[in-house]
């Protein structure tokens, strides 16, 4: 198993953190993992993308050029990235502020609505937990539990009280997310 | 009778302090980096800290002070001894640390590091000696030659609107709340000597007590910088680096005595 | 198995000099490369170690701190990124004249001048062939994973203390941003006893004054102080270490370091999808450069890619170390942008397996 995935959105959707969660999650299942981010303009608003690899050996480029998945959270990320999955791969996006959906036919596209569910949730903090349930429920690559885990372990102790929460949303993620066909 | 009969302990008047190696001295004679150098290592020896004293040689004509001090020693580079001694000091705790620097180190490169040091109150003590020129490279114009004097590289005089205002960095330091003890002394006469040596006493004392940091400027010569006989630099010195550095205590525990300082600072001292 | 934990390379670095009983650490922000500081300052490493921990107020002060505390035989450090590591080169000459142990982290990023804030192995020559002025080598380690950033502060440490020596962690924005698993090693305590045959703590009356210094005014003596310097370089390369990746089978051969490297096993293993046959020989010292490995093998290769995140500089001691018998060429996107996998691929093909 080598999943190599790309999360990409705005400063502030939580993609690093999704991102740091997801290779925890990895660890948590004994996988070798790398979490590579774009840095340098990481404030709110700014484009954040980050790539994590989750892989049953050593990882070997942490940067990459090509995707088995890409998440994708807003236009810019989408107009960037969506060449840059494989063929047979799957792009993950959120419609919100979508005005260009995405083209390709050769790859596996899912959408969910996860800014419209945590709007609904009553807390646009579990926007990026629903959009992790949703890749997870696509590509089930790391059991639900060590993804909890992993959570945990990503989270400040602070912010334990929030772990229910972000299990829900995960869980409503999984729920929502659906195929989209171009 | 004979040099013999003289030379017995009971005819002992003056000697070396121990702690001054028996190198001769590099400067030129009547020089005051030597008489400063005696003074300090007279207070180490009286404070019986040559076992926990650490010097920081800088780059001037001073460069080989730690061939003439019996104390551990590091050279550093150009206007960066107050950085060394912050990273000796803060190691070091309990140590006893102090710089000794020349005008074109301490207040032209190593500026940043002067303020900087002093600022955050090391607890260390910082030797200033400003002769107003580059002594060592053969006089040239430091950021302390008086409006007006000659150097090599300002040979008619130096002018203000071209050259820049000569700086009082004494006086800034003194202003900075880190510091705790900043004076200006001078060592070209006896009664200006025992002043300067009860300053090393006091600024070595200061940083026994963990204070913050003592700074002790001393005017000096540079005869054959200034291209005078050392008696007659004395003389010019007197007459006008004096008045432009005026010599006395201008902080002592943390309060600003000096009372140009106070009238910059709009306080009534009279 | 000790403690893992996920992080980026900066902050490993920062964790590691805790562990290995660094005394301290004086430093200065710049990007990429300002997690080092704000982790030591944010895990108190002041209270865990008693480990000092400073911000400078340039990175000119930082390393005249390193070099006041080395001089009393501390285990100290200091990190930066390329414009910073520039200014640090005096204080950098004086230690490696001075002979003083400590250690330097450089986390690369694109230049000349400001440059840019991305990743970048264009430090290269400024790292190995001395980098400030006078006959000088440092110490050169390259990590190529958050692993080796905590195990080469360790390393980098004992070694500059063997050969009394500044050692150099030379990292980029790849390896100092990105997390990854490290197996963090056991806490060590801070040395308590000084070799008092050079440092200076202060004259005891058992011994002579002890001077650090790098003058010489005597230029015969000078020479013999370079002669000595010169001597240590040569047995510094006791220590040269490499590693081979597919390299037992190989017809051709990738030479990089640090994230290159990384990237280049990539390239590797598509190059064997393939069925070419490439191994990658990873440089982990840089000085010492691992020359006669690569020397051996390039007797079994028709090519050698060396691979760097730069204009072309390794690529020198590569040619030097193969003495002109097999063909060498570069390849790297430099000035901030990483090479892709398949862009290395594409050029080893252009270059060396088709030309």
């Amino acid at each position: 198993m080598n999943e190599e995935i790309i999360i990409a959105g705005f400063g502030g959707q939580g993609v690093l953190s999704m991102g740091k969660i997801l290779a925890y999650s990895g660890i948590m299942q004994n996988m070798e993992v790398s979490w590579m981010p774009s840095y340098g303009p990481e404030m709110r608003g700014g484009t954040a993308n980050v790539t994590v690899i989750l892989s049953d050996e050593r990882v070997s480029s942490p940067v990459l050029n090509t995707y088995d998945t890409a998440i994708i959270l807003n236009q810019q990320s989408l107009d960037k990235f969506e060449d840059k999955v494989k063929p047979g791969g799957l792009l993950l996006y959120d419609s919100n502020g979508i005005t260009r959906h995405p083209i390709r036919k050769d790859i596996n596209i899912q959408l969910v609505e996860a800014a419209t569910e945590s709007a609904r949730m009553g807390s646009t903090r579990t926007f990026n937990m629903i959009v992790l349930g949703a890749y997870l429920k696509t590509k089930p690559i790391v059991a639900l539990e060590n993804v909890l885990k992993g959570l945990k372990k990503s989270l400040p102790s602070r912010h334990h009280h929030l772990m229910t929460l972000n299990e829900e949303a995960i869980k409503r993620g999984m729920d929502i997310v659906k195929p989209f066909h171009p | 009778m004979d040099i013999k009969d003289i030379i017995k302990p009971e005819n002992l008047v003056y000697k070396r302090t121990p702690l001054l190696t028996s190198n001769t001295l590099s400067y030129c004679p009547g020089c005051g980096h030597g008489t400063t150098h005696r003074v300090i290592m007279e207070v180490i020896e009286e404070m019986g800290i040559q076992a926990d004293t650490i010097g920081i040689a800088p780059v001037g004509c001073s460069v080989l002070a730690y061939d003439f001090m019996d104390i551990d020693m590091v050279q550093a580079a150009h206007g960066r001894a107050p950085a060394v001694a912050t990273g000796i000091k803060r190691t070091w705790p309990e140590k006893f640390v102090f710089s000794y620097q020349g005008d074109g180190d301490l207040a032209a490169i190593g500026t940043s590091e002067t303020i900087h040091c002093c600022n955050r109150g090391e607890s260390i003590v910082i030797i200033f000696i400003n002769n107003g020129i580059y002594g060592m490279t053969g006089g040239q114009m430091a950021p302390t030659t008086l409006v007006g004097m000659k150097s090599s590289t300002s040979p008619y005089g130096r002018d203000v609107a071209f050259m820049g205002n000569p700086l009082k960095i004494t006086e800034l330091v003194a202003q900075l709340p880190g510091t705790c003890f900043v004076t200006r002394q001078a060592v070209h006469t006896p009664a200006a000597v025992r002043k300067t040596k009860k300053a090393v006493r006091m600024a070595f004392e200061n940083q026994k007590a963990n204070k913050g940091l003592s700074f002790i400027e001393v005017v000096s010569n540079c005869n054959s910088g200034w291209k005078m006989t050392p008696v007659a630099a004395n003389k010019w010195m007197e007459e006008n680096m004096f008045p432009f550095y005026p010599l006395g205590d201008m902080k002592v525990d943390g309060r600003i005595v000096s009372k140009e300082l106070l009238s910059l600072a709009g306080v009534k001292t009279e | 198995m000790g403690e893992l934990q996920l992080m980026k390379g900066n902050e490993a670095i920062a964790e590691a000099a805790i562990r290995a009983g660094c005394d301290a650490y004086f430093g200065y922000p710049i990007t990429p490369q300002s997690e080092v500081l704000e982790y030591l300052m944010s895990e108190k490493a002041y209270e865990r170690t008693g480990m000092v921990v400073l911000q400078a107020e340039s990175e000119l002060a930082a390393i005249n701190m390193v070099y006041g505390a080395a001089s009393t035989g501390k285990r100290v450090m200091t990190s930066s990124s390329s414009p910073g590591i520039s200014l640090k080169q005096e204080g950098i000459s004086y230690m490696a004249g001075a002979e003083l142990p400590c250690l330097i982290v450089n986390v690369v990023r694109g230049g000349p001048g400001l440059g840019t804030i991305q990743p970048s192995q264009a430090d290269y020559f400024q790292s190995t062939k001395g980098g400030g002025h006078g006959d000088y080598r440092l110490l050169v380690l390259a990590p190529a994973s958050v692993q080796e950033m905590s195990d080469f502060v360790k390393l980098a440490f004992d070694l500059a203390f063997k050969y009394r020596n500044p050692a150099l962690i030379l990292s980029d924005g790849v390896i100092g941003q990105m997390m990854e698993k490290v197996e963090l090693f056991e806490q060590q305590p801070r040395a308590t006893t000084f070799d008092q045959s050079w440092v200076t703590t202060g004259k005891t009356p058992n011994r002579e004054r002890n001077i650090i210094t790098s003058l010489n005014l005597d230029p015969v003596l000078q020479e013999q102080h370079n002669h000595h310097l010169q001597e240590k370089y040569e047995r510094m390369k006791a220590e040269v270490r490499f590693e081979r990746y597919h390299c037992d089978d190989a017809e051709y051969l990738m030479v990089a370091y640090g994230s290159s490297a990384r990237i280049c096993q990539k390239a590797v293993l598509l190059a064997r999808e393939k069925g070419i046959r490439v191994g990658l020989l990873r440089p982990i010292t840089l000085y010492p450069f691992p020359s006669e490995p690569l020397l051996e093998l390039s007797k079994q290769v028709k090519g050698i890619l060396s691979v760097e995140m730069s204009a072309g500089q390794m690529i020198e001691d590569v040619r030097l170390a193969v003495h002109d018998t097999v063909k060498v060429e570069h390849y790297g996107r430099y000035g901030g942008v990483i090479h892709s996998p398949e862009e290395v691929l594409d050029a080893f093909m252009k270059k060396i397996v088709g030309g």
